[in-house]
C-alpha cells in the first residue's frame, strides 16, 4: 500500500483526502503511482503530467524519503520505505509565482 | 421580475453576482475554484443554467468546469486538449519556428442553440469544440493548419485565440481573433478559414498591411447585424461592414485608440463602447481617469462616460474579455478591472457604480439576462 500526499489545490479538485492510499498491481514505480492516482481520480489527468507527452508538469514535484524524485524516469522503483507505507510519496506544488 | 447574473473570472477564482432587474443591489457568491486563474466563464444561450468555466493554473494546467444549476454547483468535465495530427510550428519571440504547445483555454463560446456544444479558444492558438457538454474536446484543425499558421507569433500575453463570434443568421459562419495573427472567418462550419485583415495597419510588424500578424485585441458584433464587426486592435478601433472583408478606422476623437475591450449595446447596433488605455507600456487609463467611451454612430464620434467612475489616480487596466452587456430594456453595461472592481451601468453607460470593489484582478466578465 502506497501513501500519497496531495497538495491542497489537487485535494480540493479531486475531492480527495490529504492522504490517498493506493494499491499497485505491478512493480512499484513512480509511473505506476501516477497511473494509479489518475485512475482513482481521473480529474487529475493532465494536472500532474501533460496529457499528450506524459511529461511531468514543470511546477509539480515528487518527493519521497527526503529525496527529490522529480527528475527520475517513470520506471524508477520507489524507495522501500514508500513501498511498505512507512513513508509517503509527496506530490508538491513548487514554490513559484504569486 | 427579470434579473441578471454576472459571471466574473479573476486571477484567483470565480465570482457570481446576481441582481434583480433594477440592478441596484447585488448578491456576491464565491470565490469558486479559489486560487485558480479563471480565464472565462460563460453560460449557454440555449440553457442559462448551463455554465462552463475555464480553470487554469501555472502549476496544475487546464481544468474545465460545468454547472447545470446556474453556478450553484460545479463538476469538472474533460480537460484533454490535444492538437489534431502533426503539430507543426509557429514563429516564436526569437523569430524561430516553435512547436504548438497547449497552455490554457482563454475563451469559451457556447452554441446559440445546443447547450452541449461549446467552442474553446486556446493558447497556443487553436479552436476546439465539444458536442457532449464538455466531456471531450476535439480540435477543429482547419484553422491552425491554415497556410499562414507558421507565420503566426505570440503577443506579449501569449499566442491566444481569445475571441469567438457565432453568426446567429448563419450557423456555418463564425469569426475568431488571435493575438498576434489577426482575425479569421469560416463560412463552412470551421472546415476552412480565411484571414480577414484587409484595412488593418500595424506599425509594429515589418509589413504593416500584412495578411496576418496583427494584434487584434477583441471583436464585437450585434446579433441583428452579423456582417458589421467592431474591432479593438492593439492600436486603432476598426469597423467592418462586410463581415470582415475590409476594415476602416473609426477611432475618431478617442483620447487614445489603444485598449482591449469593445462591445455593442444590446438594442442599438450602432452604439458601441470601448475603454481607452494608455500604451505602449503603461496599460492604464490616460491621466488616471477611468472613462468608458460610447459612440452612438458606430464609431468616429465618441463621448466620455465618467459619472460614477474614478476621475483621478486610477491606474487599472480592463482586459479583453472583461466587458459585457445585458439585454434588459435599459441596456446594462459591465466591465471588470485589474484592480478588482466590477463597474456596472444600468442606463447604457450614462452613469456607473461599482457592484464589487476588491476582487482579485478581473480577467473576464460575462452577463446573463434571466427571465
Amino acid at each position: 500500500m502506497i501513501r500519497v500526499l496531495l497538495p491542497a489545490h489537487l485535494r480540493i479538485l479531486a475531492k480527495a483526502d490529504k492522504e490517498v492510499e493506493l494499491e499497485l498491481g505491478g512493480p512499484p514505480t513512480i509511473g505506476a503511482v501516477l497511473d494509479a492516482l489518475e485512475a482513482r481520480y481521473p480529474v487529475l489527468c493532465g494536472a500532474l503530467r501533460d496529457h499528450a507527452t506524459h511529461q511531468r508538469r514543470p511546477f509539480v514535484r515528487f518527493f519521497a524519503c527526503e529525496e527529490d524524485l522529480s527528475h527520475e524516469p517513470a520506471d524508477t522503483l520507489l524507495p522501500e520505505a514508500v513501498v511498505t507505507g512507512k513513508e509517503p510519496f509527496l506530490v508538491v506544488g513548487a514554490i513559484a509565482g504569486g | 421580475m427579470s434579473g441578471v447574473r454576472v459571471l466574473a473570472g479573476t486571477r484567483k477564482g470565480a465570482f457570481i453576482l446576481t441582481s434583480d432587474g433594477k440592478r441596484e443591489k447585488w448578491e456576491i457568491c464565491g470565490p469558486y475554484f479559489a486560487g485558480w486563474e479563471m480565464y472565462h466563464i460563460k453560460g449557454s444561450p440555449a440553457d442559462p443554467n448551463r455554465i462552463y468555466a475555464s480553470q487554469t493554473s501555472g502549476w496544475y494546467g487546464q481544468q474545465m468546469q460545468r454547472s447545470d444549476d446556474g453556478g450553484k454547483t460545479w463538476e469538472p468535465v474533460g480537460n484533454k486538449f490535444v492538437y489534431d495530427g502533426v503539430t507543426g510550428t509557429h514563429q516564436f519571440y526569437d523569430g524561430k519556428p516553435h512547436p504548438w504547445e497547449f497552455k490554457r483555454t482563454w475563451h469559451l463560446e457556447p452554441s446559440l442553440t445546443d447547450p452541449d456544444t461549446v467552442y474553446a479558444g486556446v493558447e497556443d492558438a487553436a479552436i476546439f469544440r465539444t458536442t457532449d457538454g464538455g466531456k471531450t474536446w476535439a480540435e477543429m484543425p482547419g484553422l491552425r493548419n491554415h497556410s499562414t499558421g507558421n507565420r503566426w507569433q505570440p503577443g506579449a500575453g501569449g499566442m491566444c485565440l481569445h475571441t469567438i463570434l457565432l453568426d446567429p443568421a448563419n450557423p456555418k459562419r463564425m469569426f475568431i481573433a488571435i493575438s498576434a495573427a489577426g482575425a479569421f472567418r469560416t463560412d463552412d462550419g470551421g472546415e476552412s478559414w480565411k484571414p480577414i485583415n484587409k484595412g488593418l495597419y500595424s506599425q509594429y510588424i515589418p509589413e504593416p498591411t500584412a495578411e496576418v500578424g496583427h494584434c487584434v485585441h477583441r471583436i464585437a458584433m450585434h446579433p441583428s447585424k452579423p456582417y458589421v464587426l467592431f474591432m479593438q486592435k492593439h492600436w486603432d478601433v476598426m469597423r467592418s461592414d462586410d463581415a470582415g472583408e475590409s476594415w476602416h478606422e473609426v477611432s475618431g476623437n478617442l483620447p487614445t485608440d489603444f485598449g482591449f475591450v469593445i462591445d455593442v449595446h444590446a438594442h442599438e447596433p450602432q452604439t458601441i463602447y470601448v475603454v481607452p488605455i494608455k500604451s505602449d507600456g503603461e496599460h492604464f487609463p490616460p491621466e488616471g481617469k477611468l472613462r468608458v467611451y460610447r459612440s452612438r454612430t458606430g464609431g468616429n464620434e465618441w463621448e466620455a462616460m465618467t459619472k460614477g467612475l474614478p476621475q483621478s489616480d486610477c491606474y487599472v487596466n480592463v482586459l479583453r474579455d472583461a466587458m459585457a452587456v445585458d439585454s434588459l430594456d435599459e441596456c446594462g453595461i459591465y466591465f471588470g478591472t485589474t484592480g478588482g472592481q466590477i463597474y456596472a451601468s444600468a442606463d447604457a453607460g450614462d452613469s456607473w457604480a461599482p457592484i464589487v470593489r476588491d476582487l482579485p484582478a478581473v480577467l473576464s466578465v460575462e452577463v446573463q439576462t434571466l427571465p
